[in-house]
C-alpha cells in the first residue's frame, strides 16, 4: 500500500515537475534604502503569481559593489544567478569574464526586438557593446542641482544658475560668513570622497568633451576641455565659494537640510530623501551649462548570466522583460526616485500624475536628452579608481590639473592597452 | 619507540590538519598564483615569471601605501600601548568608580570596528560634527581632517589607537595584578620614589606582557583596515590607504587576483619578518619568571 502511495507522488511529481522546473536567483543591490529592497520583492512575488511555471529568489546582494563582486566570485564557483542588477559601468568587466549573454539572442519575436529599442538612447549608451545589448536599464539615475529657495531669496535670486559662470557667481552671493570670518553657509557643494568622477562627468560633458571613446578601450583624461572642467572645480574651493579639500559624498544631503549649503549636486536617487526631509522650500535644476548642457547617467542594469539552462535563461529574460515595462518600471520609479528607463513609462497614467503633483521629479527626464554614459572602460573599477586619485589629488592641491590628468592618462593607457 | 611516534603524530594532527588547510596551503598557493597572470572569461592565465614582481616594484601606489603602512605602525603602537599602560596603572589604584573606569576604558573594544567607524565619521564630518561644533565655539575656522592629504591618515589613526589602547589596558591589568605586592613595599622601605618603583620595578616586571601587547599590536597596524571603508576609502589619493586595503582593492575591486597575490606574498613577508625580529630581538631583554 505505502509503496503504492510512494508510487502514485513520485508519478505525480514527475507530472508536475515540467511546471515547477524554473528556479531564478536573481542578485540585487539597494543603493538608496529600504523602501528600494521592499518594492522588488513585491514585483517579484506578483511576477510569480502571475506565473506559476517560475520562482524567482531575488537575493539582496548589498551595495553595487558588494553585488558585483557576489555574482563574480559566484559565476567563477560556478553558480552564477542567472539574472542581476549590476551597475551599467560594470558592464565591460562583465563581457571580458565571459559571463553575460546579449539580449539580442533571446530577442526573437518582432515584440522583443521593439522592446529593446525601447529606451531613452542615453541609457543605451552604457547598455551596448558592438551593436548588441548587453544590459536593460532598470535602476537609472542622473546628478541634478538642488537648491534652497529660502537662501536664495535672501541672496535675492530667482531661479537656478543656467551656466557656469552663473553658478559660481551665485555660489559667492550665498556665501555667508560670521564676525570672526569662518564661513556658516557655502555656495555649492560638489561632493568628491568615493568616486568623485561620475560629478565631474557633469563638468566635463558640459565642456564638450568625452571622456571615453572606442568602445571603452580608450581613455580622453588628458584633453584640454577635461583639464578646463577639473580647474573650474578647484577654483570652486580656491575662490571660497565651496569648502576645500575631499567633500563627503554621504553627508551631502545633511548638510543641505542644516543649511551649510545653499546648493548642492547630487544623484537623482535622492530625491525622494530631500523631498521628505529638507526644513525648507527647496528646487531642482539640471547641471549647468558651459559649452552646452550635459551630464552622465548612472545607477544599475539588468544582466542576464551565461551558465544557466536554456529554459532558465528565457526565463529570466522574460522577468526582465516584464519587469522594464510601463507599468513595474513606473511603480519602481515612484518608490524610490530612479528615472523610468523609458519614453513610454512617462506616458502612463501612473507617473503622469506622479509628476504632476511633484513636477521637480520631471527635471531628471529632461536632464535625459543631453544626457551621456557613465564613464565606463574595461577593467574599469581600475581605470576609474585611477582617474579619482587624480582628481583628488588636484582638488587637495597635491598637483595642478594638468599634471594630475596627464599621469592619470598614461596610466589608464597602460591597463587599456591590451584590450585595443 | 615506534608506538611513541604515532602516538605524537596523533595528537599533533588536528592542529596540523587546520594549520595546513588554512594557513601554509592558502600561503602557498599564494605564492603561486603571483608568477602567473591573472585569468579572465576570455584570457586564461599564462606563466608570468617576476613579472608581477616588475609591475610592484614599478608601482608608485604599492610605495606610497608601504609607506603610509610604516607610519600608521610607528604612529598607532607605541602610542597605543603608552596609553594603555598609563589607563592600566591609574585604574589598578584603589579609587572610587574603579569598576565605571575599567569598563568605560574597554568599551571602544567591544564595539565593530564599523561602528566605531561610524561614530568617528561623525565627531569628524565638516561644518557640524563634533569637533567642528566644538571649535566653532571658540571661533576656529571648518575643518576638513580626512579631506585633506595631510591629515587623513592622522585622522585614521586617532581611530585606531581609540579603538586599541583599551584591548592592551586589560593585559596590563592582569599582569599588574600578578605583581606580588610585597616587591613594592620592599622597594618603598628602601626609599624609591613611585618613579623609581615603576621603572625599575613594574615595568621590568611587565615585560612579557609588553612583548605580548606590541606583538599584537604590529600584526593589528597591518591587519586592521575595516575603518578605512567607511572613513575615506583610502582617499584622497591614496594618502590614507594601508597594504592590507589596497590588496582587497586590487583583488576584490579590480579583480586582478594575480597581482593581488603578488602584493600578499610581500604582506607575508613583512609580517614574517617582524615576528621573527621581535621574538629573536626583543625575547633577550624580557624577565620571565
Amino acid at each position: 500500500m505505502i509503496s503504492k502511495l510512494k508510487a502514485a507522488v513520485a508519478g505525480l511529481a514527475l507530472m508536475a515537475s515540467p511546471a515547477l522546473a524554473v528556479d531564478l536567483e536573481f542578485y540585487f543591490p539597494v543603493a538608496v534604502g529600504g523602501a528600494a529592497a521592499n518594492t522588488i520583492e513585491e514585483l517579484t512575488n506578483e511576477y510569480i503569481a502571475a506565473n506559476p511555471g517560475v520562482n524567482i529568489d531575488a537575493i539582496y546582494a548589498g551595495s553595487y559593489q558588494d553585488t558585483v563582486a557576489k555574482a563574480l566570485t559566484a559565476a567563477r564557483g560556478g553558480n552564477a544567478p542567472q539574472l542581476s542588477v549590476i551597475l551599467s559601468v560594470d558592464m565591460y568587466t562583465l563581457f571580458d569574464e565571459d559571463l553575460i549573454h546579449a539580449f539580442d539572442d533571446f530577442a526573437t519575436t518582432d515584440e522583443d526586438k521593439a522592446w529593446l529599442k525601447s529606451f531613452y538612447p542615453s541609457f543605451m549608451e552604457n547598455s551596448m557593446i558592438d551593436g548588441k545589448t548587453y544590459g536593460i536599464p532598470f535602476q537609472r539615475s542622473t546628478p541634478v542641482l538642488y537648491y534652497n529657495k529660502e537662501a536664495f531669496a535672501e541672496a535675492g535670486l530667482t531661479d537656478a544658475p543656467a551656466t557656469w559662470e552663473e553658478m559660481k557667481d551665485y555660489a559667492g552671493k550665498l556665501t555667508k560668513k560670521d564676525d570672526a570670518g569662518n564661513v556658516t553657509q557655502w555656495g555649492v557643494r560638489i561632493p568628491s570622497s568615493g568616486f568623485p568622477y561620475w560629478l565631474f562627468q557633469g563638468l566635463t560633458t558640459s565642456n564638450g568633451a568625452t571622456l571615453v571613446t572606442d568602445n571603452g578601450t580608450k581613455t580622453n583624461f588628458d584633453d584640454p576641455k577635461v583639464v578646463e572642467a577639473l580647474e573650474y572645480l578647484v577654483s570652486l574651493s580656491k575662490d571660497g565659494v565651496m569648502a576645500p579639500g575631499i567633500i563627503e559624498w554621504g553627508a551631502t544631503p545633511k548638510a543641505f537640510f542644516e543649511g551649510q549649503t545653499a546648493m548642492m549636486w547630487t544623484s537623482t536617487g535622492n530625491l525622494t530623501n530631500v523631498r521628505k526631509n529638507a526644513p525648507f522650500d527647496f528646487g531642482v535644476a539640471m547641471l549647468p551649462a558651459n559649452k552646452r548642457r550635459g551630464a552622465p547617467t548612472g545607477g544599475g542594469n539588468f544582466y542576464l548570466f551565461k551558465g544557466g539552462s536554456d529554459e532558465e535563461t528565457k526565463a529570466a529574460f522574460d522577468f526582465i522583460k516584464w519587469i522594464s515595462q510601463p507599468t513595474q518600471a513606473a511603480k519602481w520609479s515612484i518608490a524610490t526616485g530612479y528615472v523610468a528607463p523609458s519614453p513610454a513609462t512617462w506616458d502612463s497614467k501612473e507617473m503622469q500624475d506622479y509628476a504632476a503633483d511633484f513636477p521637480p521629479a520631471l527635471v531628471a527626464r529632461d536632464q535625459l536628452e543631453h544626457a551621456v554614459a557613465e564613464l565606463s572602460t574595461y577593467e574599469n573599477q581600475r581605470v576609474t579608481r585611477i582617474f579619482n586619485d587624480a582628481l583628488h589629488a588636484a582638488i587637495t592641491g597635491d598637483k595642478s590639473a594638468a599634471d594630475a590628468l596627464a599621469e592619470a592618462q598614461a596610466k589608464a593607457d597602460a591597463v587599456l592597452k591590451a584590450y585595443r | 619507540m615506534q608506538r611513541n611516534w604515532i602516538h605524537a603524530w596523533l595528537l599533533l594532527s588536528p592542529a596540523f590538519v587546520f594549520l595546513l588547510a588554512f594557513t601554509h596551503i592558502p600561503a602557498v598557493t599564494t605564492l603561486w598564483n603571483s608568477l602567473f597572470t591573472t585569468p579572465r572569461g576570455r584570457r586564461p592565465s599564462r606563466w608570468a615569471g617576476l613579472e608581477n614582481y616588475e609591475t610592484l616594484i614599478a608601482d608608485p601606489i604599492f610605495w606610497k601605501v608601504l609607506s603610509n603602512n610604516i607610519w600608521f605602525a610607528l604612529g598607532t603602537i607605541p602610542t597605543s600601548i603608552a596609553i594603555a599602560l598609563a589607563m592600566a596603572l591609574w585604574v589598578n589604584e584603589k579609587l572610587a568608580g574603579r569598576g565605571f573606569l575599567r569598563m568605560a576604558y574597554f568599551t571602544p573594544t567591544v564595539l565593530p570596528m564599523i561602528a566605531v567607524a561610524n561614530i568617528w565619521m561623525f565627531f569628524y564630518t565638516p561644518g557640524f560634527g563634533l569637533i567642528d561644533q566644538i571649535t566653532g565655539r571658540f571661533g576656529l575656522p571648518q575643518s576638513n581632517i580626512l579631506g585633506q592629504p595631510d591629515t587623513a591618515l592622522w585622522g585614521v589613526m586617532a581611530v585606531t589607537i581609540w579603538k586599541e589602547a583599551g584591548f592592551f589596558m586589560i593585559f596590563y591589568l592582569a599582569a599588574l595584578q600578578t605583581i606580588p605586592p610585597s616587591l613594592i613595599e620592599a622597594a618603598r622601605i628602601e626609599g624609591a620614589g613611585p618613579w623609581t618603583i615603576f621603572r625599575r620595578v613594574t615595568f621590568p616586571l611587565l615585560m612579557p606582557t609588553t612583548l605580548f601587547v606590541s606583538i599584537n599590536a604590529v600584526v593589528n597596524s597591518f591587519r586592521m583596515v575595516d575603518h578605512i571603508f567607511i572613513l575615506t576609502g583610502g582617499g584622497p589619493d591614496n594618502a590614507s590607504s594601508l597594504l592590507l586595503f589596497y590588496i582587497y582593492e586590487v583583488a576584490f575591486r579590480f579583480w586582478d587576483t594575480a597581482y593581488a597575490a603578488t602584493l600578499t606574498v610581500i604582506l607575508l613577508a613583512i609580517l614574517g619578518l617582524l615576528a621573527i625580529g621581535q621574538f629573536f630581538l626583543f625575547d633577550r631583554k624580557v624577565h620571565y619568571r
